[in-house]
């Protein structure tokens, strides 16, 4: 048995090392697959996102191979995803990028989702002149002053500012208050954008209050928030924070509406601060799951048989940004890595599963944002903001 | 006033789970010297304990709650048998790394084999408001802090009137002449750690229904500040884990509801740096006669 592995195994060494050396031609020499990376959560307190853009990813690399792969000069070359769990750790996400770019030597990275990890590997694939798309990175810094870097979801400030004009034009709000974690890149940005666009709009902001990521008792913070007595409550935290602060603010008595950003997506929601507590809810989001788009109800349709479950938005979002490098590396029609990220750069009107997008100059793509109400335990579309 | 009255009883609640959590450390080190990092993710797998009781096994909220603190302190007292016991005679640095390593051993096994993913945890209480003074109290609040206070006078009593608890105070005054005397160390160390765990698993469960959202990562950053409450009362003394627990929960309390509440936990710590430099054995402690 011990020596069927060995021969095996040195099988299996002599193929691979063939390949390399094939592959060690020359940038125009085309390689045996081409190498993506994706850096998401795989583990810890939201490794549903994590998931969720590993399930999205993966569906969208079997197509690309069901079709021979990526079509490069006149040879097709299948895909191979490499994974990296980033844990929702920046350091982690670090680790995950060295890895992916010094030893799998992949053409692109997808991820990491959230903006704290991205922050953390935009820099390294910068220095490394490899193209890093973000799926669900909203936060300004991500992109700011990088060539390499892209992402296809909306910025932050775009969120606050979604959220401040739904509050101020559709609610007719006057005084708002927010409880944002001040730890965490992503609930920041969220968190003053929404107060100084509310603040244009000639409404009051009468409590700006915060915690630090992994509190989980915000009684004080919400008292103060009660005293203050708004009529909408802005929660721009991710969902598992949402359910315990929802909670707290409904034993504590407050009344006023409730609003949030796209990190409420999880179908997790439901299970941790349950249907009741959601009612009546919105939250600004990349898609509605109820929109009318031919491709992304196919891509739901798709996901739903195959994982069992709804699609979030960072499922959608990976879906499109692997879909967008996919893209880059066919028109570059080579493997050179600055070829590859000036195809992304030139992206126009790319048709996406969450909107439109194209890149005008920045890694920031020009699209829209929705408003979303729950109601009854389901989403519902409620609007649509432009940029 | 009714704003004053809430923040109370928010405080209340917060210091009842610390000082909860405290007693377990402080004991431990009562009666070993022992700063057991592990204990903070006893009380996670105390609260998993109760989860799967209580989704499994369908059972209300007492029998759910000595079953876990039953399954606690086996975890504790295993602990103790395999990963302390051994290293009893070794220098203080080796049991302090080896607590530190059980820690995240237990976090990642359970991550490993759970997953990292939160959960929600079972609502065995039905939670009822009421008003109190103009401000919103629920039953299940009362039941926290009154729990805790009780605990700690079972605890007290053990300590104080019964043979096991004369014993472990013969422990941590002198454990050699402790074997001339009889008493079987060994013993002693794993009713200390049993109960220590029990009660671990009671505030998993307490918050576990007060917060309901439980993750492999919860016992972090409660641990480390049940911790911090136990050295500020005094590390050792039992009252000290209640004092500490609720001066702790008081502090974070009002500092957010008076300042800015970014700067909650800074000044809380702020605080606590300043009583330690003044009383470096804690609120309630002697000071330390150092034998030569």
């Amino acid at each position: 048995m011990k020596k069927l592995l060995g021969i095996l195994l040195i099988t299996a060494l002599v193929a691979t090392g063939c390949a390399s050396g094939s592959s060690a031609g020359g940038s125009s020499a085309a390689p045996a697959e081409i190498k993506i990376g994706l850096s998401g959560p795989m583990t810890g307190d939201i490794s549903d996102i994590g998931q969720s853009s590993k399930n999205a990813a993966e569906m969208a690399v079997e197509e690309v191979n069901a079709a021979g792969g990526l079509k490069i000069g006149d040879k097709k070359i299948p895909v191979k995803l490499v994974v990296g769990d980033d844990e929702n750790k920046p350091e982690s996400a670090a680790n995950v990028f060295q890895k992916l770019i010094n030893q799998d030597k992949v053409l692109g990275i997808i991820g990491p989702p959230t903006s704290k990890c991205a922050n953390a590997g935009a820099p390294i694939a910068e220095s490394a002149g490899t193209v890093m798309v973000s799926s669900w990175a909203t936060n300004v810094n991500v992109t700011k002053d990088k060539k390499f870097v892209f992402r296809a979801c909306f910025i932050d400030p775009f969120q606050g500012l979604v959220n401040a004009n739904f509050a101020a034009d559709t609610l007719k709000a006057k005084k708002a208050a927010v409880l944002y974690d001040v730890a965490s890149d992503y609930n920041k940005g969220l968190a003053e954008v929404f107060r100084d666009e509310f603040k244009k709009k000639g409404g009051e902001i009468v409590a700006f209050e915060s915690y630090s990521t992994g509190d989980k008792d915000f009684a004080s913070q919400l008292t103060k928030i009660k005293a203050a007595n708004p009529e909408v409550l802005f929660l721009p935290n991710y969902y598992n924070e949402v359910a315990l602060q929802l909670q707290q603010a409904k034993r504590l008595g407050i009344t006023a509406k409730v609003l949030g950003g796209d990190a409420w997506d999880s179908p997790k929601i439901f299970d941790l601060a349950g249907k009741d507590l959601l009612e009546g809810t919105y939250f600004s989001n990349h898609y509605a799951a109820d929109a009318d788009n031919a491709d992304l109800q196919k891509f739901i349709t798709k996901y739903k048989e195959k994982y069992k479950l709804v699609p979030d938005a960072t499922g959608a979002l990976t879906y499109d940004a692997i879909r967008i490098l996919f893209q880059g590396i066919e028109k570059a029609g080579s493997t050179d890595k600055k070829a590859i990220r000036d195809a992304v750069a030139a992206t126009t009107d790319f048709k996406g599963i969450t909107g439109t997008i194209s890149y005008k100059g920045s890694g920031d793509p020009v699209k829209s944002a929705v408003m979303i109400q729950i109601t009854e335990g389901k989403y519902k579309y409620a609007a649509t903001v432009n940029p | 006033m009714s704003y004053f009255i809430q923040q109370l009883l928010n405080a209340l609640q917060l210091g009842s789970i610390y000082a909860l959590i405290a007693l377990g450390y402080t004991m431990v080190y009562g009666v070993l010297g022992l700063i057991n990092f592990a204990h903070g993710d006893i009380f996670m797998a105390g609260a998993f304990f109760g989860f799967f009781t209580a989704y499994l096994l369908k059972l209300p909220l007492i029998p759910t709650l000595i079953l876990s603190m039953l399954l606690a302190s086996a975890l504790g007292i295993m602990i103790e048998r395999i990963a302390y016991r051994p290293l009893r005679k070794a220098p203080r640095m080796s049991l302090i790394i080896t607590a530190l390593g059980i820690s995240l051993f237990l976090e990642n096994f359970t991550r490993a084999t759970l997953g990292g993913q939160p959960r929600s945890f079972p609502k065995l209480l039905e939670i009822q408001d009421f008003t109190f003074l103009g401000a919103s109290v629920t039953n299940l609040q009362v039941v926290i802090i009154l729990v805790s206070i009780f605990l700690m006078l079972v605890l007290r009593y053990i300590v104080q009137n019964t043979m096991i608890g004369k014993a472990m105070r013969a422990v941590s005054d002198n454990k050699e002449v402790l074997a001339l005397m009889g008493i079987s160390l060994d013993t002693v160390i794993m009713v200390t750690f049993g109960l220590g765990s029990a009660l671990a698993a009671t505030a998993g469960i307490l918050v576990g229904l007060a917060y309901p959202v439980i993750d492999p990562y919860m016992g972090i950053t409660v641990g480390w500040k049940a911790f911090i409450a136990a050295v500020l009362g005094g590390i050792g003394l039992i009252n000290g884990a209640l004092v500490g627990g609720f001066i702790l929960g008081f502090i974070e309390i009002f500092a957010a509801a008076l300042l800015p509440s970014t700067y909650r936990d800074g000044i809380a710590f702020t605080i606590l740096i300043i009583v330690l430099l003044l009383k470096p054995t804690g609120l309630l402690g002697r000071p330390v006669i150092k034998k030569v």
